[in-house]
């Protein structure tokens, strides 16, 4: 740096740089937006008289859950937690095992260009469709029942953990691959020992996530006709059984809280 | 038995994509035995050639012979057969971190045994064995079980080093072998190389930044520079001018080792 040019600095206060540039673009941004949420809260109607009303009912439901019943309907609880959980198992089971292949083809570093945008295509599919439009169509197909949302389930799977995968292996330190592949290596044992290690734990950490999310899932997919504990919920909903739906949604969040400090546990362990 | 050069490149050149011309028409001839330290200046292309050797970079064109068989020209089944007679030695190690001594070192053996075995880690007796006289003469026998990030430094350098000799391979190309360790580790590193080289009769090619150390253990060095050999000679014959020729205008009288220093 010339002379100058410290001089002109030298005593100066030193300021981060904007991140937009241009002070008029900045302040203009800044203002639309302030000018844009005045604009869309003033425009939320609200019926206050439905509000109060509706407290009510919310008061009722959420009274409900000071004195759930687990017994008067106990058998269509437990009928309906055993659908859901074998529905979440198996569907989370099957979705890992189709994930880890198109997940492998999904990562840019190792999967040839025509596998990669096939494999991609799949991801992209399984995730621009909603759980609840998949289960629709498959309710369609299927009919009632658990094997709509296990179906819907394993679909939904592959796109969030094919994708995350591959992700991870586009991450992974190439050249600890690189070392496996200098040995002479075929393309399976490379996979095995030199992607394969890098990549197992975030594996096991996200089987688990999706263990949790497809169980919670389980319970919305029951109210479009895809069978588990969501289907037990929707009736007593049907039949203003508030306390019944407290016990229902008592058990679901406990079931989804241990699956989460189960998974906890497992991930630490596999680090 | 191969006759004649152990590793013959001729008018090895590698462009990459974005138009860097890392490799320049090389022509280079290592006999049986020979270890070769190469040096020069960062982005010279020392890490493409080694690599283009091994083919983990394709070469734009030219050749590499092992012995009498051409490299360049193989197929993948072929090439992966050759990759087992070319051990590689990495910078930062280069070691599955997540799998353990043993199984890093038995990887060596990939080429060799089939899918199943390799995955079920059902190694032939004869390769655990091995692995384990490896991991003996490398002084980590007890550290077999050991997950390989739990490794110091040198240690895991050591695994690398048996990694690439249970390959049983008749070459060694080494990339930095000492960028990341501390200078005492870094000279018993070299050594261990370098006397491991004399032990079986491989060649070696080391890219090294270090020009004391290499002028220490090795029987030739290459200058690259800009993709293209500036000095090919005997490492006491490196003067500071040489160093000017291979890394450009600097004072070099502390770097160089002088050869009345050595003898005495």
């Amino acid at each position: 740096m010339s002379a100058a040019a410290l001089d002109a600095r030298i005593g100066k206060p030193w300021k981060k740089p904007a991140f937009i540039r241009n002070p008029y673009l900045r302040w203009g941004l800044y203002i639309s937006a302030a000018i844009y949420i005045l604009l869309a809260v003033s425009s939320i109607e609200v019926n206050w008289a439905r509000v109060s009303e509706g407290l009510v009912r919310g008061w009722n439901f959420l009274a409900a859950f000071a004195e759930p019943d687990f017994l008067s309907r106990g058998k269509d609880i437990r009928e309906g937690m055993i659908e859901s959980v074998i529905m979440t198992v198996a569907s989370t089971v099957v979705g890992i095992l189709i994930s880890v292949p198109i997940g492998l083809g999904a990562a840019r570093n190792i999967a040839p260009l025509p596998v990669y945008l096939i494999c991609r295509g799949i991801v992209a599919l399984s995730r621009a469709l909603n759980e609840i439009i998949v289960a629709i169509l498959m309710v369609a197909i299927f009919g009632f029942g658990p094997l709509a949302g296990f179906i819907t389930l394993s679909f939904a799977t592959i796109g969030f953990l094919s994708k995350l995968l591959a992700e991870d292996i586009e991450d992974m330190d190439r050249v600890q691959a690189e070392a496996i592949k200098a040995t002479g290596s075929g393309w399976l044992q490379w996979i095995n020992y030199g992607v394969q290690p890098q990549v197992m734990p975030r594996l096991i950490g996200l089987s688990m996530y999706r263990l949790d999310i497809n169980f919670r899932e389980s319970a919305v997919l029951g109210l479009v006709g895809a069978g588990g504990i969501g289907a037990t919920l929707n009736t007593a909903f049907d039949r203003y059984e508030y306390d019944t739906a407290a016990a229902i949604l008592i058990i679901i969040i406990v079931t989804v809280m241990a699956l989460e400090y189960l998974s906890g546990i497992i991930r630490a362990r596999v680090q | 038995m191969y006759w004649g050069a152990m590793l013959r490149l001729e008018k090895l050149t590698k462009v990459y994509r974005t138009g860097d011309r890392a490799l320049d028409a090389v022509d280079l001839e290592v006999p049986n035995g020979q270890v070769v330290a190469l040096i020069g200046p960062s982005g010279a292309g020392k890490s493409t050639l080694i690599r283009c050797i091994n083919r983990l970079v394709e070469p734009s064109s030219g050749k590499v012979f092992i012995g009498d068989e051409e490299i360049t020209s193989l197929g993948a089944g072929a090439l992966r057969r050759a990759r087992r007679r070319m051990g590689m030695i990495f910078q930062e190690y280069a070691l599955v971190e997540r799998l353990t001594v043993m199984e890093n070192v038995l990887s060596g053996r990939l080429g060799y045994v089939g899918f199943w075995r390799s995955f079920f880690r059902k190694y032939p007796q004869s390769d655990v064995d091995e692995a384990f006289r490896l991991l003996d003469r490398v002084g980590l026998v007890e550290m077999a079980d050991k997950r390989a990030d739990e490794l110091s430094g040198g240690q895991r350098q050591r695994v690398g080093i048996a990694r690439a000799l249970i390959q049983n391979p008749a070459l060694l190309l080494v990339d930095e072998p000492t960028a990341s360790l501390d200078p005492k580790t870094s000279r018993q590193i070299m050594r261990l190389i370098c006397e491991l080289c004399e032990e079986r009769g491989l060649a070696a090619i080391i890219n090294i930044h270090d020009v004391a150390l290499a002028q220490m253990f090795v029987q030739r060095v290459i200058g690259l520079n800009k993709g293209a050999i500036a000095f090919d000679g005997a490492p006491d014959s490196m003067t500071e001018d040489t160093l000017t020729m291979i890394y450009g205008e600097e004072d070099w009288k502390a770097t160089i080792a002088k050869v009345e220093d050595e003898a005495a």
